[in-house]
């Protein structure tokens, strides 16, 4: 067991460098001159390439060779999609996709 | 410390929205508009949170040192990774070093906000420190609606994430393994959040390029550094094969501009139709 001390030098030191992650491009970036073009361009173009690394990310753990073979992410993905593309209601597709995956890895694939 | 802006906006948000006058208070309005963004958010961190805190304490540590780390650390896998801190010893530098390679993502997010932030002179510091995976995903792609203040329907979107994430974790470490139902599959709250926030970027964007490239580094970094080390990889691949292809990327969005906006920063004022419609 380590002592508080000990503790607390480890969550301000995680806290810091975390912190010091999110504001780097404000360090570097934020003063009063303008922002470098190719930043503002991969400030525009980043995001929706970053939302899908964040869905292979969140899907990583998925194994498509042994059981039960990626099909409740599956279902969930096609679940959220169709939903989506069907109503365009954020909050219906959020949890009816998700509702579908929690069926699916509780009771059918469980 | 980073949480420098006044805990009590929520408070009076909150006094406010229970009143139910729908008078011009602009903390009031954007609490209003930034609330039904949050939901799917409150069921993913208040799920994930539980997890963190479960597992924390059931290293033998107090319950405190979990909310004090969602409170001033607020970074969902690196909190996960920082149990390991407590169970061997880590030198400090170490420590700083993992924490740098996990989050090092972050360091691509911000560059969204640099100029907009330019303007948010007392409100930045904790709209940086919050920038979590799931709120950066937010506040992307669901600009402010008309006639609210951006500044505080950005906060109020911070604060509320950042209160769920506090509150599955104290809820994790408290009561974590008394739970009366099965939660399991819960988290897949936030994959949907990213897979709808996708499917609207396709959907509104003049050029597919960005997304293709976004689907493509990561499963190519997948390959080569494994399934837990892809993050930092695809970040760098990404944003070598954006800046490669900006060319074409910018005459692609440049074309679609006359007809409507389409990439984020510039998407009009969205009036709540599609985003957090079902919340009324």
């Amino acid at each position: 067991m380590m002592s508080t001390g000990q503790i607390l030098a480890v969550i301000l030191v995680t806290a810091g460098v975390t912190l010091f992650t999110r504001a780097a491009p404000f360090i570097f970036f934020g003063g009063s001159r303008p922002t470098p073009a190719i930043i503002v361009y991969l400030g525009r173009v980043l995001p929706p390439a970053v939302m899908a690394m964040l869905i292979v990310y969140a899907l990583r753990d998925a194994s498509l060779v042994s059981y039960p073979y990626g099909l409740p992410e599956l279902m969930g993905i096609a679940s959220v999609a169709g939903l989506h593309l069907w109503w365009r209601n954020t909050l219906l597709s959020i949890m009816g996709g998700t509702a579908v995956y929690m069926l699916a890895v509780q009771l059918i694939f469980a | 410390m980073p949480v420098r802006v006044h805990p009590f906006v929520l408070w009076r948000g909150a006094v406010f929205f229970k009143s139910g006058s729908a008078g011009g208070n602009p903390v009031k309005k954007a609490f209003y508009a930034a609330f039904p963004r949050t939901v799917p958010i409150l069921l993913g961190y208040v799920f994930v949170g539980m997890a963190f805190g479960l597992l924390f304490v059931s290293n033998g540590y107090p319950y405190y040192w979990a909310a004090l780390m969602s409170l001033l650390i607020y970074a969902g896998s690196m909190q996960f990774v920082a149990l390991n801190f407590f169970i061997a010893p880590f030198g400090l530098m170490e420590i700083a070093l993992i924490t740098l390679l996990v989050n090092a993502r972050h360091i691509f997010y911000g560059l969204s906000f640099v100029d907009k932030y330019k303007r948010m002179k007392r409100w930045r510091g904790y709209l940086v420190f919050a920038l979590t995976d799931e709120t950066y995903s937010l506040l992307c792609s669901q600009p402010a609606p008309q006639g609210v203040d951006e500044k505080r329907y950005f906060f109020c979107i911070s604060v509320l994430d950042q209160s769920y994430w506090v509150a599955g974790t104290l809820a994790g470490a408290l009561v974590g393994s008394r739970i009366p139902f099965d939660t399991a599959g819960m988290e897949f709250a936030m994959t949907a959040l990213f897979i709808v926030i996708f499917i609207e970027q396709w959907l509104s964007a003049k050029s597919h390029t960005a997304a293709l490239i976004g689907l493509i580094c990561p499963l190519v970094a997948m390959a080569f550094f494994g399934k837990d080390n892809l993050v930092l990889p695809a970040m760098l691949l990404m944003t070598l094969a954006l800046i490669a292809l900006r060319a074409p990327i910018e005459r692609g969005l440049a074309q679609g501009e006359d007809n409507a906006p389409s990439i984020p920063e510039t998407t009009q004022a969205d009036g709540g139709g599609d985003y957090g419609g079902g919340a009324g």
